[in-house]
Formats: C-alpha cells, structure tokens, sequence
C-alpha cells in the first residue's frame, strides 16, 4: 500500500515536472515573439521620432540619397522593388506550381509524386546564397546576351525568385488538391466531363483558397529573401523604369548599409524602419493566409 | 474546339511544365556540380582558407556549420519538443492556444534577415555576446524552434487516438503516456522533420552574417578546451559558416582562385543538403522499425 | 525512461551553455584592458584583443594579428568584420578594443554622435589608393577630373563623348554608406554625386570588379589591390594610379585604413597597434595585401581632407 502511495506521488512530480517545463517552452515562444517585435519597433520608430523623417516622408519619397549634405529618406523605391519582384516571382512560379501539384496528384498520381515529391523539397533545401551564385553566373548573363539591359535587374531578381519559390507554392498546392474528396471528382468525370474539365471546372475552384494560400506563403518567402536578390537585382535606389533596369528591394538596401553605418546615425535608423516594415508585411501576409484558410474551412 | 482536343491540349501543357520543374533542378544541381566537383579534394575539405594565396580550402567553415548546428539542436530540439507536446497534447482550443498557434506562425514566416538584425541588436551587442557561434546559435533558435514544435505538435497528433487511450486504460498518468507511450511512435516523424529543417539551418546565411561574424580566427585543431580561445569547440569565438564564406568569398575574395572556392564551396553545401534529405528519410524508416519491430514500411 | 534520462542529459547541457555564457562575456568585457600586466619590462606580453569592423581590412589586420600571436604565444587576438559602422559603434559602446574603418570617424559618428568620436583615437596603419576603371573595350586610358564628373552625373552617357568607343556607359557605383565611395566623390571628383536611375551598386570590391569585367561600357572604382589584366585601369588628369604616384602625392584618391580604440591604448593593444607600424608588418603584409605603407607617405591628409606635405 505505501509502495503504491509513493509510486502515485512519483507520477505527480513527474506530471508538475513535465507542465511546468512545457509551460516555460511556451512562454520562452512568447517572450521572443514579444521581445522581437518590442526591438525592432522600438528601433524602427526612432526615425520617426527623433524628427528627422517624417512617416509619409519616409514611405512615400522617392529620393534616398542617406549621405547626402541634407540627406533625404525615402523608402518608396525599395518598398515599391520589394512588392514588384515578389509579384513578379509569384506570377512566374504559381502556374508552374500549379502545374506540378496537378501532375503529382492528377494526372499521374503514382509515379508523378514519387519524381517530384524529392525535386521540391530539394529546391527548399537549396541555400539561397547558392542561388544568387547561380543567379549572378548563369540568369544574369543569360539577360545580358538576349535582352537589353545590363542583364541585372528587377527581372533577374524575379527569376532567381520563383525559382526559390516554387517549392513553397507546390507543397501547399499538391496537399490541397490531395485532400480533395475522390468522390466529387469522381461525380464529374462519370458526367462525361475530361479530365480538363475536371480540373479547370471542379478542382482549381474548389481548392481554390487553398492554392491562394501556397501563393501567399511563397511571396512572403519572397519578400524577405535577402541575399539572393541582392546579389542580382543591381541596387539602384530607384523605381525601375522597365523590369531590366537596376533597382532594389526592402531586404537588399539593409544588406547593403547596415555595416558601413553606425548605430543611432539617421540612415542607420532609417534601415531599421525598413526592418519594421518587412516585420509589419509578414503580419499582413500571415493575415492574409489565416483569411485564406478560414474561407476554405466554410 | 472539342472539349477533348483541349483536355489533350491541358494535360501536355501540364506535362510539360511539371517536366521543366525537374529540368530545372536537374539543371541547378548539373551546373553546381559540373562547377564545383573539379575542385573538391581532401585537401580543400579540410584544410584553412587562404587570403591571398591560391589553393585554400575551407576546412574550419565546414566545421562551422556542422558545430553550429549542433549547437542549434541542442538549443532547439529540447524547446521545440516542449512546446509542441503541450499544443498537441495539453492545449485545450481555445484563445490562449490560438494565440500561440498565432505566434509560431509568424515567428516561422519572418524574414531571416529580420532575425539576424534583431540578434545583432539583442543578442550581439546588448547581451554583449559579440559576433560568436552562440550568437549564431541564439538567433538560428528564432526560426528553427517554430519549426520543431510544429513537427512535434504534427508528429504527436497523428498517433493513433487507440494508443493513449490504450495508456490511460492502464491507469497511466498523462506525463507517463506522452513520454512512453506517444513519444516513441511519434519520433521517427520528429526525427524526419528535424533533419530536414537541420538541412535549412546548414544553409542559412542572412542571419548568420550579423551574429556569427564573417571571420573564422586560427583554429587549433588539437585543442579539445572549449574554453580556450583558439579551440574549435569554443562556442564564443566568431565562427564564419560554409554559407557565409560563399558570400563573403564572392564579394570580397581576393584569392585568384575565389571563383573556383565559391564553386567548390557551394557543391559541398548542396552535397551535405542532399546527404540530409536522403538521411531523413533512411534515418525516420529505420528508428520506426527499431521502434515499432514492425516490417511493414516499405 | 531511456528517453527522459536523454532529455535531462539534454536540459543539462544548455544550461551549462547559458551559464558559461554569462561567465565569458564578463571576461570579454575586461579582457583587453587589464589584458597586459608586466608591460614595459621587456618580458612576455599577454591577454586577448578583440577587434571588429571594415570587411575591407579585415584580411590584413587577420594577417599581421597572425603574425604577432606567433610572436607573441600569450597573446589571442580575434578580427571580426561587420563592416566600418559596426567596427565603430562598438568601439565607441567599448564592446571591442580596435574599431577598424575605411573612414575617418568624424564623417560616420556626426551631429549628435559627434561626442563618441571624440573620444576615439586614431591609428593609421595603411593607405588604400582608389582607381578609377572601365570595361577592357571602352576604349579610353585616362580621363579629365571634368569628365569623370560629368560621366558619374549622368551628363554624358556614352563612351565617344570622351573619346572611346561608341558604347552606352554604365555606371557600377557603391551605397552612399560606402567608405571606398565616399574617397572617390571626395578626392576624384571633389563632389558629391546623386545616384542615377540605372546605375548599378554593389558594396564589395569582388563584386564590382566582376561586374565591370563582364558589362560591356561599365565604368567603377577599385582599391589597387583589385586591379588586374580583366578591367582597364584609367589614369587620372594623365596621373598614372601607382603606388609611387600616391606616396609622392601626385594622384589624390587616396585614404587611410584607420584602427581606432577608445581613449589611448595601453598594454597589449598599444604593442599590437606598435607593431603594425614597424618596417617589418608596412613592407610585409601591408604591401603583400596591395595596401600602402602609411609609413612611407610624403604626405598626410586631416579629416578635413587638406593635404600637407610630411
């Protein structure tokens, strides 16, 4: 009886043991979300409030010229670069995803998710200073040769983007399009309805938010990518007057001025506005990603 | 048109595209290879990096890596495993919980080099760690403990219900359960997800350039001390990981051979990123046939 | 159990990591100062030297360090990069010993920083000498300081308004932030210049130079140690960029490499920064990494940038 009574109490110790470390897990999640965005904001709007910029100022001038005698911050031709090359990359990569989650599942189910199951998870796992390398010897003179420009440019970016990309898309596509239940396909083809038909008419409408919601992940991957686009997009602190010109992005303009400049000057403030920023728009696209999937519940 | 010529139409325009993803990693992987094989020796494995010589290898970068990485699953794994046990097994749904899910989501989605900054200003200077492997470590924490209670709490939920309920039959308690009865059928898939996102860690550069540092100092291969200053197993010296030094290589080299290192060097990390897709899979096979004395996996 | 034995070992472990954690970075704090003890006696110097800042330098200061550590076994000195700002944030916050910068720190710690630099001093180990350069086929060897601004203005926009080949110019410039920039507006051009839509930056000299190699009409600026047979080299006012030219004063991109510390050095640090400018560290590593020896210069330069013969 004592020997159980003692065994009973172990197993409570070890219950309050294992709840209080998990519960310390969980607030160490917590505090670090907290203490990021504390940092970063806090750092973020010194820019504001030290009086050197103003908000609209900042978001939307044009002119960045940091080291200039009367130096001027406008972000807008990096926040404006950000948003183009992602569009861009997702308008490139989301047919293709679409297309393989559609041969993985459709059209050949077996084989097809066996060939590309590995191929998409190997282009996830390819560093992204491997696609700048690739992006700066093989896309970047490839643009040069055929197309005007200097071949580094928004559209370089773009490539080397939705490339980086489509694995994203494609995962969360191809788990869509297989949740899908058999028997509503299998409705339509037993009306007589091809296989286009199935997929265009059935599937892609159902599935819908669900695909949206790969294509929404994949431009925040895109969107915060640093290095890759860096190496390729030209850096020029402008709007880009045709996608072969040199222009740059959120993420490349911190890449290039946070170690040439020292902590508390203005346009080091000013690049940690740009961090605020790319922290603000991952909130918006997780947003956008949580709208998506609620939608797909009803 | 005829609905079928389109659905012929459709499906090779399917075909095709899901084909030219696999051209295109083909591709990637030919020409990284194609570059970078010629170079790889025993000799550029594992001997020092030279500045301006020719004929330096990348020895103390690759172990970098491999040690930082250690580093970070020792610091990750115990975290993620607590957290996500307690989203899987003792969250009830509800605010709180949402809230958390909330949090993991945006922690996993926020931009790398976002992460870096907020490590530099955090963990670099305030916490006046300096730019070391621990900084690293603390900052590639941020992206990768999201990741692992997700693969926990994921893991964990698709035991079978029979199983717990089988333990709490037995007069179990829950602490009991989760750690002999559901731990072990859920591990082949943490094991799996661990090293997969082991394999992002290995190839993260944009968080590392801000934390670990860009220099690797003289190490003492012979000095086992993890205290001493040259040894490479202390984890407060600045530590330039393998994708790191194929930036900074890229950029700043001014070895006459830094085209043939950034090649070689970008080989060796998609290499060892192929041998960690290929070991999770082999390695989560394995541990759930040791596991679960079943032959049924194929 | 096997499992939690493992997750204790595991719990174990990052908690010896926090705490020796905390323990090192008090250590790291006081370790340059009360680094060396019996300074002055002739007998062994010791401590650790903690060092961080331009990426530039970076490879020259990792060289001679090298060198006195071998000369010195009981010293440990850590160069880390991060580029000039950070080299000088935390120089200036005293997080490392040496701050090293492409600038001087005047023109990166102003206005409200204007104090912390102040209270820098300033060692000048090296000089870097910039040229400008072009694409092998541009088809120009020297230029006029006049067109080189009007060139980096965007006034003239193609080769054969300078006299070379008929070819669209692309100009491959730095960040506002870079200190390889801000010499070349200062001392070959004399202004400041605005970016033009089009214009190509990159931050590293690596970069730059590949770029100007394999762009077709690309025009940039490189430290003389980048300079080889795939770019063309371009005199300045038909001043050749060489080293002689530099120390004699003739050709003016030039600047200092600057090691700054906080307050007067002592100790170790002191016998580091000595030694840089000792003949043995100025004609060797300085020279072999295609620095100037800052010993060797005719002439000297203030921040103001007014250059007086030594």
């Amino acid at each position: 009886m004592k020997l159980k009574n003692s065994r009973i109490e172990k197993h409570h110790i070890e219950d309050f043991v294992g709840r209080t470390y998990m519960s310390f897990c969980v607030l160490l999640l917590i505090t670090i979300i907290v203490s990021m965005v504390y940092f970063v904001a806090s750092k973020g709007i010194s820019t504001f409030t030290s009086g050197d910029v103003s908000v609209t100022d900042f978001l939307f001038g044009t002119k960045w010229s940091p080291e200039a005698d009367t130096p001027s911050f406008g972000a807008f031709p990096f926040i404006t670069g950000s948003f183009l090359v992602t569009l861009l990359a997702a308008l490139i990569a989301s047919p293709l995803s679409l297309c393989a989650a559609l041969f993985m599942t459709e059209i050949v189910p077996g084989w097809g998710k066996k060939l590309l199951q590995p191929v998409i998870e190997l282009l996830a796992g390819i560093p992204s200073v491997v696609y700048g390398f690739i992006g700066l010897s093989v896309i970047v003179p490839f643009l040069r040769n055929n197309l005007p420009g200097q071949g580094i440019g928004v559209a370089a970016g773009a490539l080397v983007l939705s490339v980086m990309i489509l694995p994203t898309i494609t995962s969360v596509a191809a788990d869509a399009l297989a949740s899908l239940p058999q028997n509503l396909k299998e409705s339509s083809y037993a009306l007589g309805a091809t296989r286009w038909q199935t997929i265009s008419r059935v599937i892609i409408p159902t599935t819908f938010p669900a695909i949206m919601t790969g294509i929404v992940l994949g431009m925040a991957r895109a969107f915060g990518e640093a290095l890759a686009v860096q190496m390729v997009i030209g850096n020029a602190p402008f709007v880009p007057k045709s996608l072969f010109e040199s222009a740059s992005t959120l993420t490349s303009v911190i890449t290039l001025g946070m170690g040439n400049t020292t902590m508390g000057s203005a346009h080091n403030n000013a690049l940690w506005s740009m961090a605020l920023v790319l922290m603000l728009m991952t909130f918006v696209f997780v947003f956008f990603v949580r709208l998506l999937e609620r939608r797909n519940k009803i | 048109m005829k609905p079928r010529t389109v659905n012929k139409i459709a499906t090779s325009l399917i075909v095709f595209f899901a084909l030219l993803i696999v051209a295109i990693l083909v591709g990637l992987l030919g020409y990284i290879l194609f570059r970078g094989l010629s170079h790889i020796s025993w000799d550029f494995l594992f001997s020092a990096p030279q500045k301006i010589r020719a004929g330096g290898g990348i020895g103390p970068q690759l172990f970098n890596s491999l040690f930082l990485l250690v580093l970070t699953l020792i610091i990750t794994v115990p975290l993620g495993l607590g957290a996500g046990i307690y989203m899987a097994e003792y969250a009830r749904p509800g605010k709180i919980t949402g809230f958390i899910r909330l949090i993991v989501e945006v922690l996993s989605s926020f931009p790398s080099i976002v992460v870096g900054l907020f490590g530099l200003l955090l963990i670099v200077n305030y916490f006046n760690l300096g730019f070391s492997l621990i900084s690293g470590a603390l900052a590639l924490t941020v992206f990768n403990l999201p990741l692992m209670v997700r693969i926990t709490e994921q893991a964990f939920r698709s035991v079978p219900k029979q199983q717990k309920e089988a333990g709490f039959a037995l007069g179990l308690s829950k602490w009991k359960i989760v750690t002999s009865v559901l731990f072990p059928v859920a591990l082949p898939t943490i094991i799996t997800g661990t090293i997969l996102s082991a394999g992002r860690v290995f190839g993260e550069a944009a968080a590392l350039m801000f934390t670990a540092g860009m220099s690797s100092p003289r190490l003492d291969f012979t000095n086992w001390n993890p205290l001493s200053p040259n040894s490479p197993l202390n984890p407060f010296r600045p530590a330039e990981t393998l994708a790191v030094h194929i930036w900074k290589v890229n950029s700043e080299g001014i070895a006459p051979d830094a085209a043939q290192i950034a090649a070689g060097a970008s080989a060796v990390l998609v290499i060892m990123v192929l041998i960690f897709n290929l070991a999770a899979r082999y390695f989560g096979r394995f541990i759930y046939r040791k596991l679960t004395a079943s032959k049924r996996m194929n | 159990m096997q499992f939690k034995k493992s997750w204790i070992m595991t719990l174990a472990l990052t908690s010896v990591l926090a705490l020796s954690a905390c323990g090192n970075g008090g250590a790291n704090n006081t370790g340059g100062n009360a680094a060396a003890t019996n300074e002055g006696s002739g007998s062994k110097i010791s401590g650790s030297i903690l060092a961080s800042g331009s990426t530039a330098l970076q490879p020259l200061v990792e060289l001679v360090a090298e060198n006195f550590m071998d000369k010195n076994t009981g010293v440990d000195i850590q160069v880390q990069g991060g580029g000039s700002g950070t080299g000088l944030t935390q120089v200036a916050e005293k997080q490392v010993d040496i701050g090293n910068s492409d600038v001087f720190a005047e023109e990166k710690l102003k206005d409200k920083d204007a104090e912390k630099a102040a209270a820098l001093v300033d060692h000048q180990v090296a000089v870097v000498a910039i040229a400008a350069v072009t694409h092998p086929d541009a088809g120009v060897d020297s230029l006029t300081k006049q067109q080189l601004i009007d060139i980096f203005t965007g006034k003239v926009t193609n080769w054969k308004e300078v006299g070379g080949a008929d070819q669209k110019i692309q100009i491959i410039n730095r960040p506002g932030s870079s200190g390889t920039r801000a010499t070349f507006e200062s001392f070959a051009l004399g202004t400041k210049t605005e970016d033009i839509p089009g214009s190509i930056q990159e931050d590293s000299s690596g970069t730059v130079k590949k770029m100007i190699g394999e762009t077709p009409g690309a025009i940039g600026y490189l430290a003389l140690s980048y300079l080889d047979d795939s770019i063309k080299t371009l005199s300045l006012d038909g001043v050749e960029a060489s080293v002689d030219n530099v120390i004699s004063g003739k050709y003016p991109v030039w600047a200092y490499e600057h090691m700054y510390t906080n307050g007067e050095p002592n100790g170790t640090v002191k016998a580091f920064l000595d030694f840089f400018l000792t003949d043995e560290v100025q004609t060797g590593e300085v020279v072999e990494l295609g620095y100037i020896p800052a010993v060797k210069m005719q002439v000297t330069r203030d921040v103001a940038g007014n250059v007086t013969a030594k």
